[in-house]
């Protein structure tokens, strides 16, 4: 089910679908399919050694939180195909991406383009911040800075036992904030977890703005290194440089490519909105007319056509 | 005399660990001889794993562990392995269910440490932590079984864990759901954990002399917890309930007879004694128990305020209390 589209193809499509729910429902996370579209189409569409899903193209109904005696309890797991020791696993380490994460499983035929239009409705599993039990999802991922730590238990775990699959994590720029995140580089380096790799969207945004003027974390790449890890910086919207980076050796040490994106890519007319782009809402229905049009003419399609649209 | 054991922590979990040497892994937090596994990791190296004085990142890396199908057992003091990393202790360990095996040492005032090295209110967090069984070991008999008794379940555990010179108590080990009958009296019921159920014990024979007919109960297993059981002994006595723990008397055992007793509408009298609303400071464990009233005096006076009368039972009535010396061999030795 691979290749059959072009990564670029793919990345488009994200960022369309991105656009479109997020125009119907008069907000969304639309920064994040601009700077992550690439990093993601590439994962599904290219890198990852994923099986065929598991779960029904349209996501059932929220079946319980894991309990003793929820037997119908699932992960989300099963959209990336079976946890078999050959195939990777990925993880989406800032679950506030999951609206671009799930319009990239409808993407990559992974999912139904159903299953958007249950996206944050209640009863649905398709939770507007990815759950375990959302399409695609295997952790919890909510709470920033514990993607990496949980992907590196999970790669030491297969290294241990022998399994080639590699264990990746989608990761955000700012959620090396939290200190958790050095204390996980610290022990993949520590440990040799060299079956471990991530990419990490550095849109330098966070949920208060720009994080420049939040918190600065300085040269990420610098701390990586010293903190043991092998990070590699690339274009997030050049695939070339994206599909060499992930062939960087990193032989003992967890390899984390740095992906440069722009939080415009692909719809210019949001630089009006920022620094507020973590969850853009639209102010007035002027604007968000206006954001149609304009957003609409950037991706190549029709403005959306929403009710009260005018 | 009561027998003291010597570090069995240390035996049982290697005893245990050895049985499954691709399942059952050994994490640690810098606190590795303080938690008697130095051993361990010295004899068992390819199931051990050190992670540094990094607790955030240890919490949602067993989480990880426990997706991959290990089950981990994670020793630090219990302190450090729920206050710091609760966040990943919630979303990496206990929704997900993983079977992480949470081994706390030095609970409540069992070390010198102060404020900061004293878990006086972890059985609290973990009572409402959905998922989350917990277990605590009053006596060495416990300590050693409470590896297997752990690693039954289906899901996180949280452990109490004693270290160094523990009393034999029991000859039974852990059996996990069950309540231990020490004595099944008809005036007063008892209900004791941890360390504090040794300090009921130096007080049987005083409240005999006295005249006084305990029932008293261990609980070795918090949750989950069959409150019929505790029913059927609240029932059984004339007067009242008095609960004695090594933690804060919100949210621990005290509490967990008081939601019983209410939730069954029982019209007995309880009395909570235990760490009352306040943090502890750095002592010896004896002082620290008379200090704080969680000894077997402590047990006497509260007695005597739920029956409104006086025992004239004194210090000299009390079984010996046992005093470790500070600087035997046996202890381990970091804080």
């Amino acid at each position: 089910m691979r290749n059959v589209r072009s990564t670029e193809e793919i990345a488009l499509g994200i960022r369309r679908r991105v656009f479109e729910h997020s125009i119907r429902n008069n907000g969304g996370y639309l920064s994040q399919a601009c700077s992550a579209a690439e990093q993601l189409a590439w994962l599904y569409n290219e890198e990852l050694n994923l099986g065929a899903p598991t779960l029904p193209m349209i996501p059932r109904p929220f079946a319980g939180v894991p309990a003793s005696g929820n037997d119908a309890y699932r992960t989300g797991a099963g959209y990336n195909g079976p946890a078999e020791p050959a195939f990777d696993r990925l993880f989406i380490a800032p679950a506030h991406y999951a609206l671009v994460a799930y319009a990239t499983l409808i993407e990559v035929g992974r999912m139904a383009p159903e299953g958007l239009e249950m996206f944050n409705k209640d009863g649905s599993s398709v939770e507007m911040i990815g759950a375990e039990h959302s399409p695609g999802m295997e952790v919890h991922n909510g709470t920033l800075g514990i993607g990496l730590s949980t992907a590196a238990g999970l790669a030491w775990g297969r290294k241990r036992r022998g399994e080639p699959g590699r264990t990746w994590v989608f990761m955000s720029d700012g959620e090396v904030q939290e200190g958790q995140t050095w204390e996980a580089i610290a022990a993949a380096a520590h440990h040799r977890i060299d079956n471990l790799y991530a990419i990490m969207d550095v849109n330098r945004q966070q949920c208060d703005g720009a994080m420049s003027s939040v918190m600065d974390v300085g040269d990420v790449k610098a701390k990586i290194e010293q903190f043991g890890g092998v990070a590699v910086r690339v274009d997030a919207h050049k695939l070339d440089q994206i599909r060499e980076a992930a062939k960087t050796p990193h032989r003992g040490r967890p390899l984390i490519i740095l992906a440069n994106s722009s939080p415009f890519r692909g719809m210019p007319s949001l630089q009006l909105r920022f620094p507020g782009l973590h969850y853009v809402r639209f102010r007035s229905e002027e604007e968000r007319a206006s954001m149609n049009r304009e957003i609409a003419r950037s991706l190549r399609v029709d403005p959306v056509a929403y009710e009260g649209a005018h | 005399m009561v027998e003291l054991v010597s570090r069995p922590y240390a035996r049982a979990f290697e005893a245990y660990a050895t049985q499954y040497p691709n399942e059952v892994l050994c994490l640690s937090a810098d606190l590795t001889s303080s938690c008697e596994i130095d051993g361990f990791r010295d004899r068992h190296p390819e199931q051990f794993l050190s992670l540094g004085m990094a607790e955030q990142n240890m919490m949602s890396f067993a989480g990880g562990l426990g997706l991959a199908g290990y089950r981990p057992f994670v020793h630090t003091f219990g302190v450090f392995m729920y206050r710091r990393p609760y966040d990943q202790l919630m979303a990496s360990i206990a929704y997900p269910r993983r079977k992480v095996r949470l081994m706390g040492f030095l609970p409540g005032v069992t070390t010198p440490g102060g404020m900061t090295h004293q878990s006086i209110e972890d059985v609290s967090v973990m009572r409402s932590i959905p998922n989350m069984t917990i277990l605590e070991c009053g006596d060495a008999t416990e300590v050693e079984s409470i590896c297997e008794a752990a690693d039954s379940i289906d899901g996180p555990v949280w452990c109490r864990v004693l270290r160094g010179s523990v009393p034999r108590l029991f000859d039974t080990p852990i059996r996990v759901g069950e309540i231990r009958v020490l004595s099944e009296g008809a005036d007063v019921l008892v209900v004791t954990s941890g360390i504090c159920t040794e300090e009921a014990m130096r007080a049987r024979a005083a409240f005999a002399k006295a005249g006084l007919s305990i029932r008293h109960l261990h609980l070795h297993t918090i949750k989950p917890f069959d409150a019929s059981a505790l029913l059927d002994h609240i029932h059984s006595v004339t007067h009242g309930v008095v609960t004695l723990e090594n933690h804060v008397t919100e949210g621990g055992i005290g509490s967990l007879a008081a939601e019983v007793m209410a939730d069954a509408g029982v019209g007995k009298r309880l009395m909570r004694l235990g760490l009352r609303d306040t943090y502890a400071h750095g002592g010896s464990r004896p002082y620290l128990m008379r200090y704080y009233g969680l000894d077997a005096l402590a047990l006497v006076k509260g007695m005597e305020s739920l029956l409104g009368e006086e025992f004239d039972i004194t210090e000299d009535d009390l079984d010996a209390a046992r005093v470790d010396d500070v600087h035997s061999l046996v202890k381990a030795e970091a804080l």
